[in-house]
């Protein structure tokens, strides 16, 4: 049976980031602040009502008039005309600097996290380095030796602001190196070159942009600051020097100062903007996907529902085993539906109607392929869905409490104390910061109460009981100081800490080694015995089904099709979504057999022009 | 007597740990297997028992510090990288994650030619043979303008075999291709890898973790123990009747999809268990 790939619509990661800036509120703003200035400089010869560096005595400090738009300067020379050609001279400092801080800053990051080694020491120490020495006095150092050059200044800036993009080029370079499709270029035989432009720039594309606007904005400022310390080139109108200028007459003329700081801080502030919006727009850019992913889920248990709507609905229920176990009921889930809340308004349903039972001392397993909603069912009963997930229906009544409808308060009681949760992945359950031990006694402690020498004892107690060869040592550790299958038995160990009655295990094993595996599938069924808790047990695997479980429900697309004691499903299994996992089953299929060269002679070669 | 693809001998793969003068981390000791042309060849072991290095190794993505990889009788594993670009005609690679072996940037089609365009195929070829290809892995023609994240595990997992397959290589080389899937998705999977073994005479080296996989896929079948072969031979023999004490453990431990048997199954590997631990008292008291 072949799959066929969603019908989606062509998403807006295509549509470029301009055009998707021009839909932005505040990045169009900025944009059209940022290009009016441009524009404004660029016209500059021909807006200008006056030469920028003509003096005129006459007009010393003037008022703003007909003569001088916005008046005149300590020297007569004409504030508004300076302010167009200075705009010239700032913004090209500072795309100097940018130009520079980009080819040195991205260069090297790519080289040093591509390939590593000698460069990448040498580099990143540089970096430090360079990251350390506080900017403006390296750039007074360099005017007292190279001179008031603005042009030279800026490239020593750009060459102090290279680290921005080194680290961050650096970082992302080398998170992606390892990436499998990297290796898989290697393989194809692309060079480093093109595995470089092809696969690298593309991902360090977008936070490079962003930083650009950043770093433009701050050599505005420094250049501005430079300048208005008096260190600049006196031959060239810039900003900063307008700003000297305005400053020194102050109390003559205070709308001086106004003017080019009134330019400088909306060009700094529109290329902040700017850069925050395009990191909403280049972050977003998954967002519709997402969405648009999320709708054909719905649109796809939709249809699943109708369908089952049309087959009838209701799932195969196999009847107990007679003189089956008929011990007290633990857990009764009733009709209940679990849904995420989208952005626009709608409800994504995940779960829809699910009844589930769970007596004491019973394993329930809940099988199913990923997204059949499982494990949403399994954190649905201990209230802890990610973030827009809720329950949208139904009752989940556990010691005569409705947990669908109780406080968030009640549910911390009922959770850790009353119900326990094993995770799948043991390893990022653990918290790196402490140790085992620590993390063993804190629940202990919150939740019966006992003093910090009793849950050490017990602590130990529980780490031998789970099969640990030295509690002490593991005690003691840090998680990343022992195995995934250790981690998994301190989590069981930690999970039955406060003698629960009922378990909730997502996957225990999936993470496993097989022969771990075992190993743990038999530490739950002696800890279950001696306990006599419920357990809830998430899998995909038949295997630990059969292995572990009284119970089964096989879930699909939200819903139970099918459940029962194991024996039936696994004999007599009737709906046709069960009956189709038990034949994916592979331990029971013949192994492939020997080899049979004859079989296989050497066949014409299929691409002749593909041949090198 | 059919000639040898690949020979691997001896083959140590060792990675300088950090530190000043500390003894590498061996990944690999010495370990030796070959594949015929057409055959496949099961790799298992647990995670840290070098299976995948050795993969690498072949692909030369691993530093191979001793022994030799011989493919049609030449030594590749200090090849140059342009000898590697040769040899990318002969061995590919399917990756076990098919969420981080795709470009998520990248459509289908600029995927599957990327290979193509390496060696200057003309554009209208390589078009043509992404449809061809498209059509080997079962996938829809409409597959090609599209984006990764728009296709299931499987359907991804299919434009990885179509990637490895673009140029005809004569050995893939396969990473626990099918872990990261479904059940019944698995299941579709491999009979596609069958499939294309019997189409187009490709051997395959494959790695997982899982034995009923590769009971079902492979003619000869090694079993990796702490970065060394501790048993290789016939498929049937070694699934079927493993001699080696750890490939027993690992054949005990898988547990059987029907509640009766694995209760018999669970009984057993529990004086499997037993017997080994006599055996190895009596082997330290002797």
């Amino acid at each position: 049976m072949i799959e066929t790939p969603l019908a989606l619509p062509v998403t807006a990661a295509k549509v470029s980031l301009f055009r998707r800036l021009l839909t932005h509120p505040t990045g169009a703003a900025s944009l059209l602040v940022l290009f009016l200035v441009a524009l404004a400089s660029a016209l500059a010869p021909i807006l200008a009502t006056h030469d920028p560096n003509t003096a005129n005595l006459q007009d010393v400090l003037a008022k703003a008039g007909s003569e001088h738009v916005l008046g005149a300067d300590s020297a007569g020379r004409d504030v508004f005309s300076r302010l167009l050609f200075a705009g010239q001279f700032s913004l090209a400092g500072a795309l100097v600097a940018l130009a520079v801080a980009l080819v040195l800053g991205v260069t090297a990051g790519l080289i040093a996290g591509y390939y590593g080694g000698w460069f990448d020491a040498v580099s990143s120490w540089l970096t430090g380095l360079m990251m350390a020495l506080p900017g403006m006095v390296v750039l007074l150092a360099a005017r007292a030796v190279v001179g008031p050059s603005m042009w030279l200044s800026m490239m020593i800036f750009g060459v102090m602001l290279s680290p921005a993009f080194f680290r961050l080029v650096y970082a992302s370079v080398t998170a992606v190196r390892n990436e499998l499709y990297v290796d898989a270029a290697r393989v194809s035989g692309l060079s480093d070159f093109r595995i470089i432009g092809r696969h690298i720039l593309t991902v360090v594309r977008a936070p490079v942009i962003i930083q650009s606007a950043m770093v433009l904005g701050i050599a505005i400022a420094i250049q501005a600051g430079l300048e208005f310390l008096g260190l600049g080139d006196l031959n060239i109108p810039t900003w900063g020097s307008m700003l000297n200028d305005g400053f020194i007459n102050i109390f003559k003329s205070p709308t001086l100062v106004l003017w080019p700081a009134l330019i400088i801080g909306l060009v700094c502030i529109a290329l902040t903007l700017l850069a925050n919006a395009m990191r909403d727009e280049l972050e977003r850019s998954r967002g519709p996907v997402k969405k648009s992913r999320k709708a054909a889920a719905t649109a796809a248990i939709a249809d699943a529902a109708g369908a089952a709507e049309k087959r009838g609905a209701a799932a195969v229920v196999h009847p107990d085993e007679p003189g089956a176990d008929k011990s007290e009921l633990l857990l009764e889930v009733t009709d209940l539906g679990v849904g995420y809340d989208q952005p626009d308004g709608s409800t994504t349903h995940v779960v829809n109607h699910v009844n589930l039972t769970v007596r004491r001392g019973e394993v329930h397993g809940l099988v199913g392929e990923s997204g059949s909603g499982k494990t949403q069912t399994a954190f649905s009963i201990l209230r802890l869905l990610p973030q827009g997930g809720r329950i949208t229906g139904g009752s989940i009544f556990f010691e005569g409490k409705d947990l669908a409808h109780l406080s968030e308060k009640d549910m911390t009681k009922v959770r850790g104390k009353r119900i326990a949760y094993i995770p799948q992945e043991p390893m990022s359950n653990l918290d790196g910061a402490f140790t085992i031990g620590s993390q063993l006694m804190e629940p202990m402690r919150v939740c019966l109460g006992i003093s910090k020498t009793e849950a050490r004892k017990r602590a130990l107690a529980l780490l031998a009981k789970v099969g640990i060869p030295n509690p002490e040592r593991t005690f003691n550790a840090y998680p990343h100081q022992i195995s995934g299958g250790m981690a998994q038995r301190v989590l069981i160990a930690g999970a039955v800490s406060c003698e629960p009655d009922l378990l909730i295990a997502d996957e225990p094993t999936t993470a496993l080694d097989v022969t771990v595996q075992a190993e743990v599938l038999n530490l739950l069924r002696e800890l279950q015995d001696e306990l006599n808790m419920g357990v809830i047990l998430v899998t995909h695997n038949f295997g630990v089904v059969a292995d572990l479980c009284d119970r089964v429900s096989v879930m699909q697309s939200g819903r139970v099709v099918e459940t029962g004691p194991v024996r039936a499903i696994f004999n007599g299994a009737r709906h046709p979504y069960t009956r189709q996992l038990l034949d994916a089953i592979l331990e029971d299929t013949a192994p492939r057999g020997q080899y049979n060269p004859a079989g296989t002679t050497a066949e014409p070669q299929e691409l002749k022009g593909v041949a090198s | 007597m059919t000639e040898t693809l690949l020979d691997v001998k001896d083959v140590v793969v060792e990675y300088p740990l950090k530190g000043f003068r500390r003894e590498p981390f061996k990944a690999l000791k010495g370990v030796s297997l070959d594949i015929r042309p057409g055959e496949t060849v099961g790799l298992v072991g647990e995670s840290g028992s070098g299976k995948t290095t050795l993969g690498r190794a072949v692909l030369g993505l691993a530093p191979v510090t001793g022994g030799s990889i011989k493919y049609r009788g030449e030594e590749i594993s200090k090849a140059s990288r342009a000898k590697r670009k040769e040899l990318s005609h002969e061995i590919q690679v399917v990756f076990q994650d098919p969420y981080t072996s795709l470009n998520p940037s990248m459509t289908i089609e600029q995927i599957l030619t990327e290979p193509l365009t390496v060696r200057k195929v003309e554009r209208q070829t390589a078009n043509k043979r992404v449809a061809d290809l498209l059509d080997q892995v079962r996938l829809p023609q409409g597959a090609a303008h599209r984006l990764p994240r728009e296709f299931s595990g499987g359907q991804r997992q299919r434009v990885a075999i179509a990637r490895a397959l673009a140029l005809d290589p004569k050995l893939i080389v396969c990473d626990e291709p099918v872990s990261a899937l479904d059940l019944s998705t698995q299941a579709r999977v491999m009979e596609l890898f069958i499939e294309i073994q019997e189409r187009t005479g490709v051997a395959y080296l494959f790695v997982s973790h899982d034995l009923a996989v590769v009971r079902h896929l492979s003619h000869r079948v090694a079993v990796m123990y702490h970065g060394e072969i501790v048993e290789w031979g016939d498929g049937e023999q070694v699934t079927g009747a493993p001699e080696h004490p750890y490939t027993q453990r690992l054949f005990m431990a898988a547990p059987i999809p029907d509640p009766d048997r694995q209760a018999k199954h669970r009984a057993d590997r529990i004086r499997l268990l037993e017997l080994q631990n006599q055996q190895d008292l009596q082997a330290g008291a002797a």
